[in-house]
C-alpha cells in the first residue's frame, strides 16, 4: 500500500516511543465463546486523530471501551503515556454515541458533570463549563435542559462535557452517527479545529469511510470475526491549506482503497 | 425548543388578536387572561362540571341517600365551624402520616435494594405482589387479633395499602435505568455512591414518583378503611356515625373533605418533584 510506505517514511523521524500517548498490546477480548478481538495491537501517536474504521460488529467499540477502561480486556494490556490501564481515568474523557446526557440536568451542570464528580468546587466547574460550552458554540444555552436541544446540540454537550475535564486522550464513540448529515458536516469541520487548538489524542470510532479519511491522521482499518488490525493509513492530505479536503485527489483516492479492502466483509 | 416554541405561540396569539379590528381591547384583555391562566381556569371549569352534576344528580334526587352539593358543603361548613372536623382529623392523620411516612421511607429503601440487587428481588418482590393482590379487608381481623384495636393496626392497614406500589415501582425504575448514562458516570470516574445519588435515583425519580402519588392516595384509602373496620375514629366515625343518623350531608362532607386533603397532598408531591427534578419536567406534569 502507497500510503503505508509514505507514511513510515514521514513518521519515521518523528516517532520516538514518547511520542505515542495511547499503546495497545495483544489485547484480546472474549464474550463467552465469541471472540470479539484477537491480539490487537496498535499506537496511537500524541496529540493526532486515530480513527478506528471498519465494518459493523469488528469490535471498534469494544476497543474504544477497552481503552477507556470501562470493559476489561480478556488478555494483553493497554498503556496510557506508559501507565497501564485498570479502569475510568482522569487521563480520558469519552464522547457517546447516544450523548449520554442527564435528561434531569441542565446544559451547564451536564457540562460540569464530569468535573463535579472529580470533586471540583461548584463555582470553578461552572467557571470552566461555562467556557467549554462557548467553545462548542453554545453559548445561550447554559440553562436549556437536554430535551429542548436538536440532537447536534446534545452532542455539543457531550463533547463539551469530554473537554472540560481536560484529558489528555478523547474517545469519542461514533460521536456524529446519531445527527443528520449536514449537521455531521460542520461537526467535522470543527473536529479538525479541535485536534489543532487541543493538542489532545483523539480515538475516534467510525463506520464513515469518508468521515475517517476526512478527519484523521491516522487511519486503523479493523475487519471483523474475530477482530485484527488489517491496516494503517496515514493520509497525507494537507488540511491547512484552505482548500476543498473533499476534492483533493489524494482523498478520493483513500476512500476508494479503504471500500475495496472493505467491501468483501460487507454482508 | 419547547419554551421558545411556547412563546413563539403566545405572539402569535398577541398578533392575531391585536390584528382583528372588532375585537374591542376589553375583550382582547379577558382573551390574554384566559391564556396565561389557562391550566387555572380548565381546573376550575372541571370542578364546576363534577360538582354541578352532583348538585343535580341530589336534587333529582337519584337517591334518599344521596344529598346535594350545596347541602354538603353547607354540613362541612358546619363542621368546620364547630370544630369537630378538626378534632376528627387529628384522630385520622396519626396512622395515615406514620403509615404513609413508613410506606415512602422503608417502600423506596426496600424498591432500591430489590431494583439494584437481583438476589432480593427473587426474595422480596412475591411479597409485595402478593401484599398489592391481597384483598385487605379480609386480612383485617387477622391484624386485629395480632395487634388488638388501637393505632398499630391501623398504622399496618395504611402501610399494606401504600408500600407495595411504592416498592414495586420504586424497584423497576431502579432496575431499568439507562445503561448508558450508568456507563457515562463510570467512564468519568464516578464511584458506585456517586453512581447511586447522581444517576440511578435521578433517573428512577418520575416512576418513584408516580408509585408515591399512587401510593399515598392508596393510603388514604387505608388510613379511612380502618377507621371503617377496625375502630370507629375520626373521620370514619363522622362517616359511619352520620350515616347511622341518616345525616347524608355530613357524610358526604366528611368523605369529600378526605379527598380533597388527598388532592392537596398529591399536588404537594408535584411540586417537590418538580423544585428537585426540574428537568424531569417534560410537559407532562399538570401546573
Amino acid at each position: 500500500m502507497s500510503q503505508i510506505d509514505r507514511s513510515l517514511g514521514r513518521a519515521a523521524p518523528a516517532a520516538p516511543p514518547a511520542d505515542i500517548a495511547v499503546s495497545v498490546r495483544g489485547v484480546s477480548k472474549n464474550y463467552g465463546d465469541v471472540q470479539a478481538l484477537e491480539n490487537l495491537s496498535l499506537d496511537f501517536p500524541r496529540g493526532q486523530l486515530t480513527s478506528l474504521l471498519g465494518p459493523s460488529g469488528c469490535g471498534k467499540t469494544t476497543l474504544l471501551k477497552i481503552i477507556a477502561g470501562l470493559i476489561p480486556a480478556s488478555s494483553g494490556s493497554v498503556e496510557v503515556d506508559g501507565r497501564p490501564v485498570e479502569g475510568p481515568g482522569p487521563d480520558r474523557a469519552f464522547v457517546f454515541q447516544d450523548f449520554a446526557l442527564l435528561p434531569w440536568a441542565s446544559v451547564l451542570r451536564n457540562v460540569a458533570f464530569g468535573l463535579e464528580l472529580r470533586g471540583v468546587a461548584r463555582s470553578e466547574r461552572e467557571d470552566r463549563a461555562a467556557r467549554y460550552i462557548r467553545e462548542v458554540g453554545l453559548a445561550g444555552f447554559e440553562q436549556s435542559f437536554p430535551h429542548e436541544l436538536s440532537g447536534g446540540m446534545r452532542q455539543r454537550v457531550g463533547l463539551a462535557r469530554a473537554l472540560s475535564v481536560d484529558a489528555d486522550v478523547l474517545l469519542l464513540d461514533e460521536p456524529f452517527s446519531a445527527v443528520d448529515e449536514q449537521t455531521r458536516r460542520k461537526f467535522q469541520e470543527d473536529m479538525l479545529a479541535l485536534v489543532e487548538t487541543e493538542r489532545k489524542t483523539f480515538i475516534f470510532v467510525t463506520h464513515s469511510i469518508e468521515e475517517a479519511v476526512y478527519v484523521s491522521d491516522q487511519i486503523a482499518i479493523l475487519l471483523p470475526r474475530p477482530s485484527r488490525v488489517h491496516e494503517v493509513i496515514r493520509p497525507s492530505i494537507s488540511r491547512g491549506g484552505g482548500g476543498n479536503i473533499r476534492r483533493d485527489a489524494e482523498y478520493l483516492d483513500i476512500v476508494d482503497e479503504i471500500w475495496a479492502s472493505l467491501r468483501s466483509y460487507v454482508e | 425548543m419547547i419554551r421558545a416554541g411556547r412563546s413563539l405561540a403566545r405572539d402569535a396569539g398577541k398578533g392575531a388578536s391585536g390584528g382583528r379590528p372588532r375585537v374591542t381591547a376589553g375583550t382582547g384583555r379577558a382573551i390574554d387572561a384566559f391564556r396565561t391562566h389557562r391550566s387555572l381556569a380548565l381546573k376550575v371549569l372541571s370542578a364546576a362540571i363534577v360538582f354541578g352534576a352532583w348538585e343535580i344528580a341530589g336534587r333529582v334526587p337519584v337517591s334518599y341517600a344521596f344529598p346535594t352539593f350545596i347541602n354538603s358543603m353547607l354540613a362541612l361548613m358546619r363542621m368546620v365551624f364547630d370544630g369537630s372536623l378538626f378534632v376528627a382529623y387529628a384522630e385520622t392523620l396519626q396512622p395515615l402520616v406514620i403509615g404513609v411516612a413508613i410506606s415512602a421511607l422503608v417502600g423506596i429503601g426496600m424498591g432500591l435494594w430489590i431494583g439494584l440487587n437481583a438476589a432480593s428481588r427473587w426474595l422480596f418482590s412475591p411479597i409485595f405482589i402478593v401484599m398489592q393482590a391481597a384483598p385487605l379487608a379480609a386480612l383485617i381481623p387477622i391484624l386485629v387479633m395480632v395487634y388488638g384495636i388501637g393505632l398499630t393496626s391501623k398504622v399496618f392497614v395504611v402501610c399494606i395499602m401504600a408500600m407495595p406500589v411504592i416498592v414495586l415501582n420504586t424497584a423497576s425504575a431502579v432496575a431499568n435505568t439507562p445503561g448508558s448514562i450508568k456507563e457515562m458516570a463510570t467512564s468519568f470516574m464516578a464511584s458506585d455512591r456517586d453512581v447511586l445519588l447522581k444517576v440511578v435515583i435521578p433517573a428512577a425519580s418520575p416512576i418513584i414518583f408516580s408509585g408515591l402519588r399512587l401510593g399515598v392516595s392508596a393510603g388514604f384509602i387505608g388510613a379511612i378503611l380502618s377507621e371503617l373496620k377496625i375502630t370507629p375514629t375520626g373521620v370514619g366515625d363522622i362517616i359511619t356515625y352520620s350515616r347511622s343518623v341518616a345525616d347524608y350531608p355530613s357524610m358526604y362532607a366528611a368523605i369529600f373533605s378526605i379527598i380533597l386533603l388527598a388532592v392537596v397532598f398529591l399536588n404537594l408531591l408535584e411540586t417537590l418533584e418538580n423544585r428537585l427534578f426540574e428537568g424531569n419536567n417534560r410537559g407532562y406534569v399538570s401546573d
